[in-house]
């Protein structure tokens, strides 16, 4: 109507396809960790939050894990009993079988289980809080959602997922077993026997450091996203689906990452 | 007593979209202000820019010698202490029950006692009328109790500055009366600065001491009520009188030539005295209502007083069609006062008067061109 606000007609991108874009959105993510770390020493600590939060993802993921680890360690067992065999190798099944579950098998099922189950569960309930201005509110009262609600709810998936990766091994182990043994036939004696043949206490210890690190990185996606969820109800359908798709891949790329510091500091076993 | 919130050349954008820009006002201390704007002016981001909340591009925000703009996180966190905010649906912690909600800002802040919250928040429930509410969950009680929930929540922590986010949406009038009715009781009581975003001409109209309108990314006018109640702003008359005739728009602004026609056909037919009663309490005509009173027994508000003496000292500034209607609501000693230009700030009551500003006046009135645009 005026000359001064002419509007402006609507470009085909209007910033939203700017080439800066996932990098600014990389930075805020990674600037949302370091303001985590920065109140994870700060009292008072959230005691009774962290225990019903570390609770409350132990409850939505223990049974899918254990439930997932079982066929999971079976397939192994399974894809090895036949390989060894062709190879002439049936002495290491045991030992094979165990170095897959605690290296690989049990940190990517428990990613998995952190991030669908836990990390989504977090994401609906921060981004739910969000919608309906609970955060805000929260933020009004002067006190910090970072602090009151992100810091123990990281802090009990990266417990959580500790006791997860443990929980898979035990599990993965002993399903590997039982298909190994009592289905294909294989020497209960000679699988045990092997256990230790290849595989070290140093496997077990890097999947326990790589579980607590899918905890971190899982539990931090899940908050930023719900702690950015707009646009009602549908967004933080979005935020959820997001924040499981960006841990997933963050996971898996991280474990690659790992993997190989892992095998650079360990040397293998026998050499 | 309340503290004043001085905001200066504030400017907000989403991306390339400006909200507002260049808004100027003070909210004086221990007053009642009410900012008014069609849906979609950016009310409710100008409440969050003043807790902090949303961080605008340009201007200042100044309380007690802070600037809530440009000062650190940990300071924001506590300037926010002074800030009472009650959200547009009470914005209560779904997962705790109504006592639990009001008692959190006191468990987390403060070292008291379980007793002593008790005694508290039983206190605050029974001001806003809630007691015997405490073991409600948010999800299970009507609209107006959630509002009043976070009424009683905002107030816990004996705030300075109270915002209120459209009180009225969501609620029977005979509730928004009461609930008005309650303001002005809190007002009196506490003494804190009150702002109240909403679309409600009759709080408008009763209410507050002070006015404001936002429209067209801008503040159109701020200040005391009897300035926008009989102002001639085509853009303020519309919207105090909830009519279609005039320059505001469904969803933007209007063809001039069509908004001339619009007043040519109002005008005809009477004008606004003869248009009848527009919606949610937008009566015909520019009178200007007597403002609430707090309920009998309760204190007189501190502010009241300090705002009299106030606009008797602007008295010379306003329009004859203002000035007139502010000297109706004048004491007469303050008139006499202000008729003889010697102006002794009376002591007492309150504590502090309204400090004498040569450029008051401009500082809570700023009249931008309608045809603004940014200008």
């Amino acid at each position: 109507m005026t000359a001064t606000d002419k509007p402006k007609a609507p470009g085909l991108f209007d910033g939203k396809f700017s080439p800066t874009r996932p990098l600014a959105a990389s930075g805020n993510l990674f600037a949302f960790a370091l303001d985590t770390m920065k109140a994870l020493p700060k009292r008072p600590f959230q005691i009774r939050e962290f225990i019903q939060q570390t609770w409350f993802i132990a409850s939505v993921t223990i049974l899918p894990t254990a439930l997932v680890a079982i066929p999971f360690g079976a397939v192994i067992a399974l894809q090895l009993g036949s390989l060894t065999r062709q190879l002439g190798a049936q002495s290491f099944t045991g030992s094979a079988s165990v170095l897959a579950v605690l290296r690989e098998a049990s940190p990517i099922v428990t990613a998995l289980l952190i991030a669908g189950a836990g990390g989504s569960a977090i994401c609906a309930d921060l981004g739910a809080r969000k919608i309906r201005d609970e955060i805000d509110a929260m933020e009004v009262l002067g006190i910090s959602p970072i602090q009151r609600l992100v810091v123990p709810r990281v802090l009990g998936c990266m417990l959580v997922a500790v006791l997860l990766n443990g929980l898979v091994s035990v599990v993965g182990v002993a399903g590997g077993y039982f298909f190994n043994v009592i289905l294909q036939g294989g020497t209960p004696g000679a699988y045990l026997a092997s256990f230790s043949a290849l595989a070290q206490v140093q496997d077990f210890w890097s999947g326990e450091i790589k579980a607590l690190i899918f905890g971190l990185i899982a539990a931090v996606v899940a908050a930023y996203k719900g702690l950015r969820a707009g646009g009602g109800p549908k967004g933080v359908g979005d935020a959820v689906n997001q924040s499981v798709v960006i841990t997933f891949l963050l996971l898996f790329a991280v474990n690659f990452v790992i993997t190989a510091i892992y095998f650079q500091l360990v040397p293998p076993k026998g050499q | 007593m309340g503290v004043a919130v001085e905001v200066e050349g504030l400017t907000k954008s989403f991306g390339s979209q400006n909200i507002w820009s260049d808004v100027t006002l003070t909210l004086p201390p221990g007053e009642i202000s009410v900012l008014l704007g069609p849906s979609g002016t950016g009310k409710s981001v100008f409440l969050k820019s003043l807790v902090g909340l949303l961080k605008p591009e340009k201007g200042s925000i100044i309380l007690n010698d802070t600037d809530i703009v440009t000062c650190s996180e940990h300071k924001l966190y506590d300037v926010r202490r002074l800030f009472g905010v009650l959200f547009q649906d009470g914005a209560l912690f779904g997962s705790m029950n109504l006592f639990d909600n009001i008692a959190f800002p006191l468990r987390e802040h403060t070292k008291k006692s379980e007793s002593e919250i008790k005694s508290i928040v039983l206190e605050k429930m029974d001001m806003v009328g809630l007691a015997g509410a405490e073991g409600k969950l948010p999800g299970e009680i009507s609209g107006g109790m959630r509002k009043r929930a976070g009424l009683a929540r905002a107030l816990v922590l004996d705030p300075e500055i109270i915002l209120f986010d459209e009180p009225d949406s969501g609620l029977d009038p005979v509730r928004v009366a009461y609930l008005n009715q309650l303001i002005v009781d809190l007002n009196a009581q506490i003494d804190a600065t009150f702002l109240i975003v909403t679309h409600d001409i009759g709080t408008a109209r009763t209410v507050p001491d002070n006015l404001g309108l936002l429209f067209r990314r801008n503040l159109v006018m701020f200040g005391p009520r009897e300035q926008l109640l009989t102002s001639q702003e085509p853009v303020v008359r519309q919207f105090l009188n909830g009519r279609r005739e005039g320059p505001i728009g469904m969803s933007e602004e209007k063809d001039v030539a069509q908004v001339e026609a619009e007043m040519a056909a109002l005008e005809a037919r009477g004008g606004d005295a003869h248009n009848g009663v527009g919606p949610k309490g937008a009566s015909g005509g520019d009178a200007v209502p007597p403002q609430l009173e707090p309920t009998e027994g309760l204190p007189e508000r501190k502010g009241a007083r300090r705002r009299q003496e106030r606009v008797a000292r602007m008295l010379h500034e306003f329009d004859p069609d203002t000035a007139d209607a502010i000297r109706r609501s004048l004491p007469e000693d303050l008139l006499a006062m202000a008729d003889s230009g010697s102006f002794e700030p009376s002591q007492g009551a309150g504590g502090r008067h309204w400090a004498p500003d040569p450029d008051a006046g401009r500082a809570t009135t700023t009249t931008l061109p309608r045809q603004g645009g940014g200008g």
